[in-house]
């Protein structure tokens, strides 16, 4: 049973509302600068383990073969790691996961 | 104090959010697939996709819209995916810099997605709004045109290319992630120390059970609560690290 179109709409609707929500009500409800120690610690630490938790297992478990999604990872570690910028650790990435997946293809 | 809109703050927002727009083009084409199936037009997802953002949280409610879910489900997918904006903002709220009028706080915050929030809350001292917003904008247009495509064309890639670029957002994540670990070994053990508790979180029996979204959100929130009691950090007035 699929949904009528003005129903699809009303659940668009709904997502965009309630997303943009969540994005905007910290900001309004926090006033300033937050001076706790703790809670700036913890906001400082928030966005580097929120990356890092999305990006581990999950880019082994999108890619085709485990192993090429692994190989990925690890050489996208290391090349980030060595001051490569965004664009060029992802391009490393999708080409080792290409060229993986089609050798492991042939074995 | 600097003018809020400075030419090279735009430049730097679009040069940084092309590499995030290309690899965002490429996840919402594999969205559009999803969306096509839920029954979404291309304008539908375009629209849906531009003005949401979200990539985890519009999986959720295509997944949703597909199986004809009940309102309340939409909002309550949207909350758990997207709870992690909630951080975000919060976190971003103290990179703005004191003075900025509310209508930019709002605008940035809705500019939120994990990498547009990732270079902006990298940027050196305050993010200036142009520079988000310049980023946000390339980046979503891509997002959106991606989805569309998706909706019109999915199932026309092969499957090795589809799976290639699929790893293209998480090599951004890793390029957001090292520098500062490189700088701050706290940084390093909070990544690494994510990596593992991830890791077993996908395996372990129960936890293995929670979606992507949630065990982002749980894990976030530990691992945070827990370095941050253990490592506390001094920032400076500047918001530095």
């Amino acid at each position: 049973m699929k949904m009528e179109t003005r129903d699809i709409i009303i659940c668009i609707a709904l997502a965009i509302v309630t997303t943009n929500l969540i994005r905007v009500l910290p900001m309004v409800l926090i006033k300033g600068r937050i001076r706790h120690r703790y809670v700036r610690s913890f906001l400082y630490y928030v966005p580097y383990i929120t990356l890092a938790v999305m990006t581990f297992p999950s880019i082994v478990q999108t890619t085709m073969s485990p192993l090429s999604g692994l190989v990925a990872f690890v050489v996208g570690v290391v090349a980030a790691w060595r001051g490569l910028g965004l664009f060029p650790v992802a391009a490393i990435c999708c080409a080792i996961v290409y060229v993986m997946d089609f050798l492991l293809t042939l074995l | 104090m600097q003018p809020l809109m400075q030419r090279n703050d735009i430049f730097e927002g679009l040069r940084d959010g092309t590499p995030i727009a290309l690899g965002y083009f490429a996840v919402a084409f594999s969205l559009g697939i999803i969306a096509k199936g839920a029954g979404l037009t291309a304008a539908m997802g375009f629209v849906s996709s531009f003005f949401t953002r979200a990539s985890a949280g519009e999986y959720g409610v295509y997944t949703l819209i597909a199986v004809s879910a009940i309102y309340v489900e939409i909002i309550a997918m949207c909350l758990v995916t997207n709870l992690r904006y909630m951080l975000m903002s919060a976190a971003l709220s103290q990179k703005i810099a004191p003075g900025t009028s509310w209508l930019h706080r709002i605008l940035m915050a809705c500019c939120i997605t994990d990498e547009i929030f990732g270079i902006s809350i990298a940027h050196r001292g305050y993010t200036p709004p142009a520079y988000t917003y310049s980023a946000a904008l390339i980046s979503t247009l891509f997002w959106a045109s991606g989805c569309s495509a998706g909706i019109v064309a999915g199932g026309m890639l092969p499957a090795s290319i589809v799976s290639a670029l699929s790893v293209a957002l998480y090599g951004m994540f890793l390029a957001i992630i090292m520098p500062p670990s490189r700088r701050d070994s706290n940084v390093l053990l909070a990544v690494v120390v994510s990596f593992v508790l991830s890791g077993l979180c996908a395996v372990a029996p129960l936890v293995c059970e929670w979606s992507g979204g949630t065990r982002t959100i749980v894990l976030t929130i530990l691992i945070s609560a827990i370095v941050a009691w253990l490592k506390p950090v001094d920032l400076d007035e500047d918001g530095d690290a």
